[in-house]
Order: C-alpha cells, then sequence, then structure tokens
C-alpha cells in the first residue's frame, strides 16, 4: 500500500549490472582452474577436492543469478537492446562457468593426470583460454558506458576493439589446442586409450572457454551494431 | 440570495478547507513526481528540491495559472446557463473538489497512478451532466482536454526523443564529450529559458497587467533564455573535474555538467507544474469564491481573488513540506537509472509539453506527461529498462478516475444541495 508513483513503477530493474556480477562470477570460476590443475599436476587430491568445489559452488552461483536475471526480464520489458540478444549473451556467458565445471569434474571424477611432458604446455592453455574470459568481463563491463552513449560512436569503437583483441586471444588458443593434440597423438600409444579419450574431451572443454567467450563478445556485438 | 445571505459564509469556509486539503494533495503527491526525476538523477538533494519546487510552483501558478484555472473555472461547464441558480454552481465546485480529493486519497491507498487533473474534469463533468444538466457541459471543451491527455505524453515524448538524440550527436558520442558539452549545454539551458518565458510571457501575464504581443514576448524570451544560459555557464566554469572518476565509468564528469543542467529544468518542470496543476484545487475554489461574494452573481470578470491563489499555492507547499519529502525520497530512490543527461531530456520535453498546453489553457496530467517523456528517451536507447506495462495502468486509471470522480461529485453534489437547500 501507499502511494506509488507512475514514475517508479516506470523504471524497471536494469538486468545489465547484474549481467556484469554475472560474468564476473563466472570468470572467478574458471580462475579457479589453475590452482585445480596445479593440484592434480601434483597429484595431490585432498587439494583437488578443494578446489573442485570451488568451482562447483561458483557454478552453482552464476546458475541462481542466470535464473535471477532472467526472472526479472518479463516481456513488457523495454530495453536499449534485443531482449533476445541480451538473454542468448546471458547463457552464453553462463556456458562458460557450465565448461569449467565440466573440466574439473571430468578430471577429478577419473583422477586423469595429463604426461609430464605436456604438464607446461597445458597450464599456458589454460590460462589463455582463461584470459579471453578476462577479456569477455572487460568488454562485458563496457556496458555501462554503451547504455549512456546510446550504442553509438566512440564507445561502441571501444567494444570493438576489445572483442577484436578477444578474437585474438582465441586464435591464440586454438594454436595451443592444436599444438597439444599433436603431442597427445604422438604418446597416445603408450597411454591407457580410454584416459586418452577424456584427455582430447577435456582439451575440447579448455578450449571450449576461449570459444563461448568469443561468443559472449559475438553478441555483445551484435547488441551494439543493431 | 438568502442562501449567500444565510449561508454564504459557511459555503466559503467550507470551500476553503476542501480547497486547501485538494491543493495540500497536490503538494504531496504531485509535486513529488515532478521533482523526483531531479532528486532521482542525484541533481538536487531533497531539500534543494523542496526549495526549488516552493518557489517555482508558485511563480508558475501565479504567472502562468490563470489559463488553465479560468478553464476549469467556466471552459467545462457553461456557468452562464446557472444565471438564475448559482447555489448550484457553489454545491457542485465544493461536491468536485471533495469528490477529487477523496478519490485522490482512495487511490493513494491502494498505489494507482492517478492524476489529479483526471479527478477534478471527472468530478465536474458529473456534477454538471447528472446532478443539473448533460446540455450545461461544455463537451466540446471536455473532448479537446480528453485530446489532450492522449496527446501530451506523445508530444513531450517526441521531444526528449529528440532532444536526447540531438544529444548523443553533439556531445556524447564525440571525441571530446566533455569540452562539447561545456559548449553546447548552455544551449540547452537558453532553450528551456526561452521556452517556458515565452509562453508565460506571450499568454499568461495579462492578469499582471503585462500584456505583451507576440514580437514583444519573442523578444523578452530571448533575453530570458540567455540569461539562464550564462547563470548556467558560470556554474558549470565552477565544476571541478576529477580525471580518476572517469576511470571505472567514462561519463562521471560528463554527467556532473548535465547535473547543473538538470537543476535549470528541474526549475522548469516545477514552475510548469504549478502552471498547470494548482488550477485543479483553486479553480473550483475561486469559482465559489467569486459567486458567493458577489451574492450570487455568476462572475463575468476573468480575475482570480489573489486570496485564494495564496491558499492554493499555500496548500502545496505544506503539502510539500508535511509529505513531500518523503515521497520525493520514494520516487528518487526508485529511478536512480535516469542519470542527468537523460533527466534533463525528459523534464525539458516534459515541461514544455506542460507550459504549453497551460498557455492553451488545458488541464493535462504533469506526471503522465512526464512518463511519456521518459519513454521518449528510452526509445532513444537511452535507458536501462523500463517497464511497458506501466502505459496500461495510466490508461486503466484514466478510464476508471473519470467515472470515479464523477460518482463521487454527484453524491456529494445531491447531499449538498439537500442540506442546504435551492434558493
Amino acid at each position: 500500500m501507499g502511494y506509488k508513483s507512475p514514475l517508479s513503477v516506470l523504471f524497471a530493474e536494469s538486468p545489465f549490472k547484474p549481467l556484469q556480477t554475472h560474468i564476473e562470477t563466472v570468470h572467478e570460476c574458471t580462475q579457479q582452474l589453475t590452482p585445480f590443475l596445479d593440484a592434480v599436476i601434483n597429484e595431490d587430491w585432498d587439494e583437488v577436492i578443494v578446489w573442485h568445489k570451488k568451482i562447483r559452488d561458483l557454478e552453482h552461483s552464476a546458475d541462481e543469478m542466470k535464473r535471477e536475471i532472467r526472472l526479472n526480464l518479463p516481456k513488457g520489458i523495454f530495453l536499449p537492446v534485443d531482449r533476445r540478444d541480451l538473454l542468448d549473451l546471458l547463457s552464453r556467458q553462463d556456458r562458460i562457468a557450465n565448461l569449467a565445471k565440466d573440466i574439473a569434474g571430468v578430471i577429478f571424477g577419473r583422477k586423469l593426470t595429463f604426461p609430464k611432458s605436456m604438464k607446461q604446455e597445458l597450464k599456458s592453455y589454460v590460462s589463455r583460454n582463461i584470459d579471453a574470459c578476462a577479456q569477455a568481463v572487460k568488454a562485458v563491463n563496457e556496458l555501462d558506458e554503451l547504455i549512456t552513449s546510446g550504442f553509438r560512436g566512440q564507445e561502441s569503437a571501444l567494444v570493438e576493439k576489445l572483442i577484436d583483441e578477444l578474437d585474438q586471444i582465441e586464435n591464440d588458443s586454438d594454436n595451443q589446442q592444436k599444438e597439444l593434440r599433436t603431442q597427445l597423438l604422438a604418446l597416445e600409444s603408450d597411454l591407457n586409450c580410454i584416459d586418452v579419450m577424456f584427455m582430447y574431451k577435456v582439451i575440447d572443454f579448455i578450449g571450449g572457454l576461449a570459444d563461448n567467450a568469443q561468443l559472449v563478445g559475438d553478441r555483445l556485438e551484435l547488441m551494439v551494431t543493431r | 440570495m438568502d442562501i449567500f445571505a444565510v449561508h454564504g459564509e459557511l459555503l466559503i469556509y467550507l470551500a476553503l478547507v476542501v480547497g486547501f486539503l485538494m491543493a495540500f494533495g497536490v503538494g504531496a503527491n504531485d509535486v513529488a513526481n515532478a521533482m523526483g526525476t531531479s532528486v532521482g538523477a542525484k541533481a538536487l538533494t531533497i531539500k534543494q528540491a523542496i526549495f526549488v519546487a516552493m518557489i517555482f510552483e508558485f511563480a508558475g501558478a501565479f504567472l502562468a495559472g490563470g489559463q488553465v484555472t479560468s478553464t476549469i473555472r467556466k471552459g467545462i461547464i457553461d456557468a452562464n446557463q446557472l444565471a438564475g441558480t448559482p447555489e448550484l454552481l457553489v454545491y457542485g465546485m465544493i461536491a468536485a473538489l471533495l469528490a477529487a480529493g477523496i478519490w485522490l486519497l482512495i487511490a493513494t491507498y491502494f498505489g494507482w497512478p492517478v492524476s489529479t487533473t483526471h479527478s477534478i474534469v471527472g468530478a465536474i463533468v458529473g456534477f454538471a451532466a447528472v446532478g443539473i444538466s448533460a446540455d450545461i457541459v461544455s463537451w466540446g471543451k471536455v473532448g479537446t482536454i480528453v485530446m489532450s491527455w492522449v496527446v501530451s505524453p506523445l508530444m513531450a515524448g517526441t521531444i526528449a526523443f529528440l532532444i536526447f538524440t540531438s544529444v548523443q550527436k553533439l556531445i556524447i558520442n564525440t571525441d571530446n564529450p566533455l569540452e562539447n558539452a561545456k559548449r553546447y549545454v548552455p544551449f540547452y539551458m537558453f532553450l528551456a529559458g526561452f521556452m517556458i518565458a515565452l509562453v508565460t510571457l506571450y499568454k499568461g501575464l495579462k492578469h499582471v497587467g503585462l500584456d505583451l504581443n507576440f514580437s514583444e514576448s519573442l523578444v523578452i524570451a530571448v533575453g530570458a533564455g540567455i540569461v539562464i544560459a550564462v547563470i548556467g555557464k558560470y556554474m558549470i566554469s565552477r565544476l571541478k573535474f576529477d580525471p580518476s572518476a572517469d576511470r571505472d565509468y567514462h561519463y562521471t564528469n560528463l554527467e556532473k555538467i548535465f547535473g547543473v543542467l538538470m537543476v535549470i529544468t528541474a526549475c522548469g518542470m516545477a514552475f510548469a507544474h504549478g502552471s498547470n496543476d494548482v488550477a485543479n484545487a483553486i479553480g473550483p475554489l475561486a469559482a465559489v469564491v467569486s459567486v458567493v461574494e458577489s451574492g450570487g452573481e455568476i462572475a463575468k470578470k476573468s480575475s482570480i481573488p489573489l486570496g485564494v491563489l495564496f491558499l492554493g499555492a499555500l496548500g502545496i507547499v505544506v503539502g510539500l513540506a508535511v509529505y513531500g519529502s518523503r515521497v520525493i525520497a520514494t520516487v528518487g530512490k526508485k529511478i536512480t537509472e535516469l542519470t542527468p543527461s537523460r533527466g534533463f531530456a525528459a523534464e525539458l520535453a516534459a515541461a514544455t509539453t506542460v507550459v504549453l498546453a497551460s498557455g492553451t489553457g488545458l488541464p493535462i496530467s504533469t506526471t503522465h506527461t512526464l512518463v511519456g517523456a521518459v519513454l521518449g528517451v528510452g526509445l532513444a536507447r537511452g535507458i536501462a529498462a523500463l517497464n511497458l506495462g506501466i502505459i496500461k495502468t495510466i490508461v486503466t486509471s484514466w478510464v476508471i478516475t473519470l467515472p470515479a470522480g464523477a460518482l463521487l461529485s454527484i453524491t456529494f453534489y445531491f447531499i449538498l444541495k439537500g442540506i442546504f437547500g435551492v434558493g
């Protein structure tokens, strides 16, 4: 009860801040892969459990945020961007956290240890993929400014530049992925063949982080150029 | 007239009390919408908003409120047909004030976005058409008024869209937004001062003895615009910019400049609101006072008794002081998404539309006009998220308010007629 001004009803809750919080959580989730992988490489499984749980928890809170944002975006909300683009951006962001959880899940579930010779490459591959997520965060964080500028001019040029950089990072990750596959191919005859199958899968999953980060950039670009 | 000889004073007191309460309601709720945008955008603190509102609401009511007051007083119903039974007009106007006031209380309690203007117009049409005769209602005028309720938000929306698009082109999307803001913002200040001054001078100042023709008004309005722009430019030059504030959000310093502009459009908004909405309370009151004081003559002169105007302004100021700050705070808190660069565009568009309506004597809803203006900024991709459901709510409130106000005023009209009788 009490007086509700039509003006205060007019302003709906902005989905953009929560969207930024969401991708920050997703990024934090992927960042845990670094200590997780270190623990795996050291075969310190107690430590692995701790980081695995942390990744699962962060993925879970990202999921909750995603649900919250969707619930706050009924059809009657008028946004400066296409509502579908925004929801698509959100599910791309969320996909990154899901992948991080899958990577940790497969490695932990099978107690998968990669061949020693691949470890250094693998670490830098993971870290490049986390870079891609960090770059996506940077781009999504420009949404406030994009709204202020009405998605035009200088600000949209800046976002274009960030997205170009993101593409570059994804490209690096692709090259590293190729390199890792070649290495694994050379070693696979000496390894447990089921483990090898899952190693390929994990390499795919890790590369998926940058792929999805790039797709986040794509969606953002669509919003800007609508 | 025996009735006025016996009950005249009582009727006037009754009208004064009800009129004052109505003005109080306008001050408590409506003003909050007009000022809440500036508070939400953090261009003004609540105290400053109340201060601005007190001065400019009064100025607007006094300098530019005459046309709308006279529409409410004698434009909706043809009072000349009541020359033989002036007491009916007095009962009706008191009933209309009571009805609108009570309807506003009910609506406020349930949180419906009801407009004071619509309530009072519905109430006046109601008692006249049902209580007296459908013939005395100037249906053509009523039609124009209702049309203006649809046109005013659309017009404000279009103007707001154009203003905000020009801001994007001239300032925000340029290589140096800050420098361009310093260059172009005074121009918008000029526009705000010029528009309001022009309409006021051309339409509103006859009653203070100034009858200016269009070209005279134009010249003075240009002067007023320039004075305001110069004051604004000086205020901008005194701003301190902190480059480090732009690190997280690149437009922090830019919004400071628009903040100054918004102080000016807030004054314009309060002025516009005063020029249109004060009439809701004092229009019927003026009708009652002039009929009773002239001993039953349906007054032909158009001047509003100064005491009545003062009472209306006082009611608004008291309402504002007692409840206004709380309501402004609530409204302001909800609309923090509105930054000064958008808020000024909405306010300037709404104020221009409302002042134009005031000059034409059309009672419109300031709040609904402001909603239209904000939607216009939204269409220019300027606002993060708007709830379009409000449009349906507002249209529903129009459809309900007219019959509700009418029904209540018909009831009060017959009660008053029963108590005081017909001379």
